[in-house]
């Protein structure tokens, strides 16, 4: 049992009293960025980025800026259900589902109950992936060790086939949101020969498009564009947990097993297969109607019918963080941006990373452990103080929102043209939103674009051209072929339907 | 703004969603004939520096002749009001003064025009009184200010105030 030594190691770099204070940081920090409109997960940690580089150069501080970050994600994977149960406004995508019942839930004067089962579900969610990070990921770091060019890019492959054939949004349209990343990756210096190109003369492209400053301008500027068409009017149930229904909730929950335990796979599986968090909520909230035995009332208010997407999601958003990890390869835009932390901290995600850091990777997986617990604890004492955030007016926190956005992209490089960037995000995320152009596959690419042309390129100079080489010996032809299956899913699943239904 | 101009559509769904299929389209030529010139061909130590580039530039550019297509084959029914004249209205009242901020940030700093855009949007859109709406965004750039300077030991832009309270 390595991992449990391993794992109990990471324990004792993360137990330390810097590390705990950053975690409750964090974890306050991400709430409050799942609560706000326009702030999520990953552009919130984008924004809170650059504050790291100084902590990270620390010795063990890039364990204590992971924890820092990962930990902001854990708590907007918490906070998006405040809002979705009190507001009826989802904070993040991910949690749309969760108001079709938990919002009826609040309305009937049982938010106490909805929010209760929302965050344990959360965490039962969390929990389940973390420990499949626990002892999965050690694998296929290994497994991982023996990949070369060819491997790498059927592995980034299927990343991208996955987002096509999962996602809910128009294929063609995924296609051209994913490949319009990869376009904009290549921009600024090639990094395989050093040669400039795309920047049309201009010294302010040399380096590219950012990442950061895209992940702030789609998701932030985006957001809060969105934001103000539907008129801001917060009406919004009033809630506050006292102890005895967190109990009631509690004796309640354990009937739920079967949809916990279901929504948690579909989590881990969609997230691990970068299909998203968001999916996966729907997929199981879907599954939990169809298996549940009193379906039919889902959407007026079901305890099920919270806990089935809250499971799922958080499953998904922190599974996605498996990939990361051992592949070098996102599995969620969130995931990404903290890919992109690593490397600026100077590590390289991937296989490598188990092996040269292993204090690192142990300290953020035991972290991730105690940061989900940190974050229920957080969540169902301090619900009356986030919901209150809401209360402030839009004219207010919007300003200050966008303010905080081009703080976070000037920060990135020192850059008044990146701030320009993010304004032109931003008119890109909202066009984009509203007409069903996913950002996900976009932000991905724009991250892993360059990887994922490096690795192709090697693999065509070893075998001189040849495109076979990604369908020749066995592994390669493996993650190949199950890339061209999920491309295809949505034509092999309403071919399977048809044969079914004959 | 009167409530029946308002609700007017000032974009349909195909007028959009055509406009961004051959935005990008045109972005995409951009890139392709821009691969091309830079060598997207094979020589004797591999691939050119255009190689990968092209391929990307010709699947955008396919996927987007598709999705142009879809649009233009959009049934009536279908196409909706993009936005309203009332929401563009909304969502220009905060991008230009955005714009603007960003613009001014270098003449300024960013603190300043962080100050004069947050009680700008306060007096205009949300209707506070001006003491309000300064108290406030005043107190938001010193917490900024605070945040990044002193505490993470972020700088930031600074312009003419900075300077003369000797902070810059």
């Amino acid at each position: 049992m390595d991992e449990i030594q391993s794992l109990l190691q990471g324990f004792a770099v993360a137990l330390t009293l810097k590390n705990l204070l950053f975690m409750f940081v964090g974890i306050v920090l991400g709430v409050v960025i799942g609560v706000l409109p326009g702030l999520g997960g990953a552009n919130g940690v984008a924004i809170l980025l650059p504050l790291t580089f100084t902590l990270a150069q620390t010795p063990g501080g890039t364990t204590t800026a992971i924890i820092l970050l990962s930990c902001i994600y854990w708590g907007a994977l918490f906070g998006g259900a405040i809002t979705s149960i009190l507001f009826n406004i989802p904070g993040e995508p991910w949690s749309v589902a969760t108001t079709f019942d938990g919002y009826p839930m609040a309305q009937q004067g049982r938010a106490g109950e909805a929010l209760t089962a929302s965050f344990t579900a959360s965490f039962f969610g969390a929990l389940v992936a973390v420990i499949l990070i626990t002892f999965l990921s050690p694998i296929i770091a290994e497994f991982a060790l023996a990949f070369g060019p060819p491997e790498f890019f059927a592995v980034y492959l299927l990343t991208f086939c996955a987002f096509i054939g999962m996602s809910k949004e128009p294929p063609f349209k995924t296609l051209a949101a994913m490949m319009l990343g990869f376009a904009l990756a290549s921009v600024g210096t090639d990094t395989v020969t050093g040669t400039l190109r795309f920047n049309f003369g201009s010294m302010l492209l040399l380096n590219g498009f950012n990442f950061l400053v895209a992940v702030i301008g789609l998701f932030g500027i985006g957001e809060i564009l969105l934001s103000l068409e539907e008129g801001l009017a917060f009406r919004g149930a009033r809630a506050r947990i006292d102890p005895r229904v967190v109990w009631q909730t509690w004796k309640a929950l354990p009937r739920y097993w079967a949809t916990a335990i279901r929504s948690a796979a579909i989590g881990c599986f969609m997230g691990v297969v970068p299909g998203g968090a968001t999916p996966a909520s729907f997929m199981s909230y879907g599954m939990a109607q169809r298996f549940s035995p009193d379906g039919d009332k889902f959407g007026t208010g079901k305890v099920e019918g919270v806990v089935a997407p809250e499971v799922a999601n958080n499953a998904a958003g922190t599974s996605a963080l498996l990939p990361m990890l051992t592949l070098g390869v996102p599995g969620s835009p969130t995931a990404a941006v903290l890919l992109g932390g690593l490397m600026i901290w100077g590590l390289q995600p991937g296989p490598l990373l188990f092996v040269e850091q292993k204090e690192f990777v142990w300290g953020l997986i035991a972290s991730m452990y105690l940061g989900n617990l940190a974050g229920l604890i957080v969540v169902l004492t301090c619900v009356p103080l986030f919901a209150a955030i809401l209360r402030i007016p839009f004219s207010v926190i919007a300003p200050i929102i966008i303010v905080i956005c081009a703080i976070g992209g000037y920060t990135v490089n020192n850059a008044i043209f990146d701030v320009w960037m993010i304004v032109v995000f931003g008119v890109i995320g909202y066009a984009f939103k509203k007409l069903q152009y996913p950002l996900a596959p976009m932000v991905l690419a724009i991250v892993l674009g360059d990887q994922a042309e490096a690795s192709f390129r090697q693999a065509m100079i070893m075998s001189q051209g040849d495109l076979s080489i990604l369908f020749s010996k066995g592994l390669v032809g493996g993650v190949s072929a199950l890339a061209l299956v999920m491309l295809f899913w949505p034509l092999i699943s309403l071919v399977v339907a048809r044969l079914r239904g004959r | 703004m009167a409530k029946n101009s308002g609700s007017r559509p000032a974009l349909r769904y195909k007028s959009a969603e055509v406009a961004v299929a051959l935005i990008i389209m045109a972005f995409s030529a951009l890139i392709a004939v821009e691969s091309l010139r830079i060598g997207a061909r094979w020589t004797a130590d591999g691939p050119q520096t255009g190689y990968f580039p092209l391929y990307i530039a010709l699947i955008l550019g396919a996927a987007c002749a598709v999705n142009l297509v879809l649009a233009l084959r959009m049934k009536p029914r279908a196409n909706r009001t993009f936005v309203q004249v009332g929401q563009l209205k909304l969502v220009l009242a905060v991008l230009v003064p955005a714009a603007v901020f960003v613009g001014v940030i270098s003449w300024t700093g960013l603190y300043l025009a962080a100050v004069l855009f947050v009680a700008f949007f306060m007096h205009r859109l949300g209707n506070y009184p001006w003491w309000k709406a300064a108290a406030a965004s005043v107190a938001t750039g010193v917490v900024l200010f605070l945040v990044f300077e002193v505490w993470f030991l972020v700088p930031l832009p600074k312009g003419p105030i900075e300077r003369a309270l000797g902070v810059g």
